[in-house]
């Protein structure tokens, strides 16, 4: 089947819903989805969403800024940070508008609560900046905006999963898209596109992402010779539950809870004495591998402590409820009286397609792409810079998703229809005609396993020339080895296996970006840390890096970092 | 563990009707029903079908039967069933498009037709509206609702009566009768104020024996049944 929609968005999650209800209405809008929107991996989100309300204490949306700037170790785009400090209360009070049921103060507006890397005064102390709906803050937007979305009518189309973008004559002409449910393959036939497709924490073997978090939309883009921007920035969240990776949000710190290793020591307060256990993310993870490589985990093992034992059972019941029951179901412990085991988890990518600030999707020359937009966690507006702050991503989803649905309202005139080529499907089909009937036996979860083991070992919170030529080696091999995966499943009804060797595809492509990327930047800067390289080089790194393919290697080049207010200075806590 | 599986399969293009076939697998205590089968799917037979994507009961996808009843696949662990033997099947009175996955169209639909969303209540300040923690604490418990359906699956109700809108259906329209900021509230009443809404729940309490998001399911129902007895004394029998 064909569908013709002016513009169809990839993704409903809490970026692609946002975008959709800004062109609602007065455009033809489809979204599709590859879950079904409430199952968008913004519903993981515990913590909050960060905004300069000042509803709890004293702040302002200059500090947010600052903070945001200085927790991306000053790689942020600063032109970036100000329009999303800015916007914040206006994005939290629609929320609020449009149902988001936020927990509240006792005089009735919405609570706050302190959050990593969130202060006050330019870095004095920590400040509640985080508003929140107990720890399911994610869950509850998403519901509100897919129902908005429902109340104005958009077109959802459920299950239904982009595996390619159309060009024609240097413009989108639309997507290759596989319905779940069938098994058919349809174009989808449109002027523009949206690419709002989540992150890909599925390169690692530890994550708090989602089985669909595989980074379509980013590896789409990528095979169009559209550069990825910053791909070496891997957010590890401090605290994963050990060996499964299911996040315990930054919030049960926000809310005073704390890290201790073997000697039952607070051992933050050594890293950061200002804000201890509040320090950013990257901070804090490599506290924790440090603490761990130096024989203070807990047992002598790779994992330590987290302490929510003293924040007594009515403040667990009412802000961190989920949380609590998470730690009760996989691990069998009451947070109430024992201490929880953690280690760093993959959380988040700072990387992805470099956008401007209104959501065009740029080639290297800065040129746009004529059509393509991308929002969300799969874009790179060089917000986050190095280090993304916790609620900073929410808050992105809902003003950038806004910025981007306005500004492709705006172009549509401007592009005209064209015709997608005769062969729009024929990559399509051919990927899944190998995979079917291929030659090989390789296994696409051995593969993927073996994918997910070399990034851990390899390309995690630590990070060498050594251990990343090695990565790049051992990602070139099972590319390879990719090509002889074979599929048994030749099914046309959730056919899993077919989706599932599709995206490795996709996943071994964005490893092998982040691995490049990582080698070229020979400094330390956030979440990219090199033991070779210890010290942050803004003279010669402070720039954004671009990869893109040129046939069959990748190529790197390196972009300026937009800095108007906050000079670099050295990022101390 | 040495664990057996015996799981529904059905695909309604090729087989005439449903069988049961079954897995052996080894798992650790504490791994999830939701890491077994995908170790089936990974390593035995890729022919299988379920929905899954968080893996840690937030996205609400993999909801199904797990030895008779309705559950997460990603909450349940191995050590849950000593026994050894677990048998996974599809969630009751939904349509299997295949194996494990079924169709969630209709009960989705059911839902959105309750307008689950807020209802203006004229002028929207510019910034919040106010509410207080005691009003905002009146749907803390219903708003961890994911939509995964596995209290509307266990439903002794459903059974004899497809037409009940079933306890999902109210738990969201509780979610917004009770809302202080709503506008709706006798309309929303209303509107679950007839034979298969309210009125059709006979307080079994299996919704809230299966719900894994532990919401206080039938006292949600038996909450509005009291609303409405209150606003429309006289409401038709
Ligand atoms: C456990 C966890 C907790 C978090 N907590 C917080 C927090 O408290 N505060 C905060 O600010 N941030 C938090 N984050 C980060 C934040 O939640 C995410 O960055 C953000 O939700 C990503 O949103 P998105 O809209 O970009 O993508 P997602 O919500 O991941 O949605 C992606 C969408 O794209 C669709 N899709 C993907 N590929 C395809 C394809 N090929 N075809 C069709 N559709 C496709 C999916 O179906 C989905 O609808 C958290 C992240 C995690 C993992
Ligand atoms: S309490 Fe009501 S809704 Fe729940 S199982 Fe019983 S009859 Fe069904
Ligand atoms: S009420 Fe509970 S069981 Fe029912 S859909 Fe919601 S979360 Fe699932």
């Amino acid at each position: 089947m064909s569908f013709k929609h002016d513009v169809v968005i990839v993704g409903a999650g809490l970026a692609g819903l946002r975008a959709a209800l800004e062109l609602a209405g007065s455009l033809n809008v489809a979204v599709i989805s590859k879950v079904y929107p409430t199952r968008s991996h913004s519903g993981a989100a515990q913590g909050g969403i960060a905004a300069a309300l000042g509803n709890e204490e004293p702040d302002s949306w200059e500090w947010h800024m600052y903070d945001t700037v200085k927790g991306g170790d000053y790689l942020t785009d600063q032109d970036v940070a100000e329009v999303l400090a800015r916007d914040a209360p206006r994005a939290v009070f629609e929320l609020e508008h449009m149902g988001v049921p936020f927990n509240r103060t006792p005089e009735g507006k919405i609570a706050q609560r302190a959050f990593g890397g969130h202060t006050r005064e330019f870095g004095k102390a920590a400040v509640k900046r985080a508003c929140y709906a107990a720890d399911r803050s994610g869950r509850v937007m998403m519901d509100t905006l897919y129902f908005e979305a429902v109340r104005r009518g958009i077109k959802i189309f459920p299950e239904f999963q982009m595996l390619d973008i159309v060009m024609a004559d240097g413009q989108v002409a639309g997507l290759v898209v596989y319905e779940l449910a069938t098994g058919e393959i349809h174009l989808f036939h449109s002027r523009m596109v949206l690419l709002a497709t989540g992150g890909f924490g599925k390169i690692y073997k530890t994550t708090s992402n989602a089985f669909a978090s595989t980074g379509d939309g980013v590896s789409a883009a990528c095979r169009l010779g559209i550069p990825l921007e910053d791909m070496e920035f891997v957010q590890f969240h401090p605290t994963g539950i050990y060996g499964l990776g299911v996040l315990i949000s930054e919030a049960a710190r926000g809310e005073g809870g704390v890290l201790r290793n073997s000697n039952g020591e607070r051992f933050m307060e050594r890293y950061a004495p200002a804000i201890k256990d509040l320090a950013p993310r990257d901070m804090v993870s490599r506290a924790i591998a440090t603490e761990i490589r130096e024989g203070r985990g807990i047992g002598g093992r790779d994992y330590v402590h987290l302490d929510l034992t003293h924040l007594g059972e009515k403040k667990l019941a009412e802000r961190l409820s989920d949380i609590s029951s998470f730690v009760r179901i996989y691990l069998g412990i009451d947070p109430v009286r024992e201490l929880i085991p953690i280690q760093p988890t993959c959380h988040y990518m700072m990387g992805g397609i470099p956008v401007s600030v209104e959501g065009r999707v740029l080639w290297p020359s800065g040129e746009s792409v004529p059509g393509l937009y991308a929002a969300g966690e799969c874009s790179c507006l060089s917000l986050h810079g190095a280090n993304r702050l916790g609620c900073n991503s929410l808050l992105d989803l809902v003003v950038f998703g806004r910025i981007a649905g306005r500004r492709m309202a705006a172009d549509l005139e401007d592009l005209s229809w064209v015709d997608p080529p005769r062969d729009a499907e024929h990559r399509a089909r051919e990927r899944i005609e190998r995979l079917m009937e291929g030659a090989g036996s390789e296994k696409t979860a051995h593969v993927r396993s073996a994918m997910q083991e070399t990034m851990t070992a390899l390309c995690s919170v630590f990070r060498t020339e050594q251990t990343l030529a090695r990565a790049a080696v051992k990602i070139r091999e099972l590319k390879d080895r990719y090509s002889r995966v074979r599929i048994d499943n030749r099914g046309s009804r959730f056919n899993m296996e077919l989706l599932d060797a599709l995206e490795l595809e996709g996943l071994l492509d964005l490893a092998e970006a982040v691995v490049v990327s990582a080698s070229g930047r020979k400094e330390s800067r956030g979440a990219h840390f090199r033991e070779d390289y210890p010290e942050r080089d803004d003279e010669n790194c402070l720039k954004h890096t671009l990869v893109h393919t040129a046939g069959e290697v990748l190529e790197l080049s390196y972009k300026p970092v937009t800095i108007t207010r906050f000079e670099p200075k050295p990022r101390t806590y | 563990m040495d664990m057996k599986f015996k799981i529904f399969r059905f695909d309604p293009e090729v087989d005439s009707r449903p069988r049961y076939q079954e897995y052996d697998v080894s798992a650790e205590p504490g791994e999830r029903i939701l890491d077994c089968l995908n170790r089936i799917r990974w390593e035995q037979d890729g022919t299988l079908s379920y929905r899954m994507s968080c893996g840690h009961g937030v996205c609400g996808s993999d909801g199904m039967r797990i030895n008779g009843v309705c559950a997460l696949a990603c909450q349940k662990l191995v050590k849950d069933y000593s026994g050894g033997e677990v048998l996974v099947e599809p969630l009751p009175f939904f349509r299997v498009v295949k194996d494990l996955v079924v169709d969630m169209e209709e009960f989705l639909e059911g839902i959105r037709r309750l307008h689950p969303y807020l209802l203006s209540t004229g002028d929207i300040p510019e910034k919040e509206r106010f509410q207080s923690p005691e009003d905002r604490k009146k749907v803390d418990d219903v708003i961890r609702c994911i939509l995964c359906a596995c209290c509307t699956g266990a439903c002794p109700v459903m059974l004899e009566n497809r037409d009940y809108i079933g306890p999902a259906a109210l738990v969201w329209a509780y979610r917004f009768i009770f809302d202080s900021r709503d506008g709706g509230f006798e309309e929303r009443l209303k509107g679950v104020d007839f034979p298969d809404g309210a009125w059709a729940c006979v307080n079994h309490f299996e919704c809230t024996r299966v719900c894994p998001k532990s919401i206080p399911v039938t006292r949600s129902i038996n909450t509005i049944k009291r609303a409405i007895e209150k606003v429309f004394p006289r409401r038709p029998d």
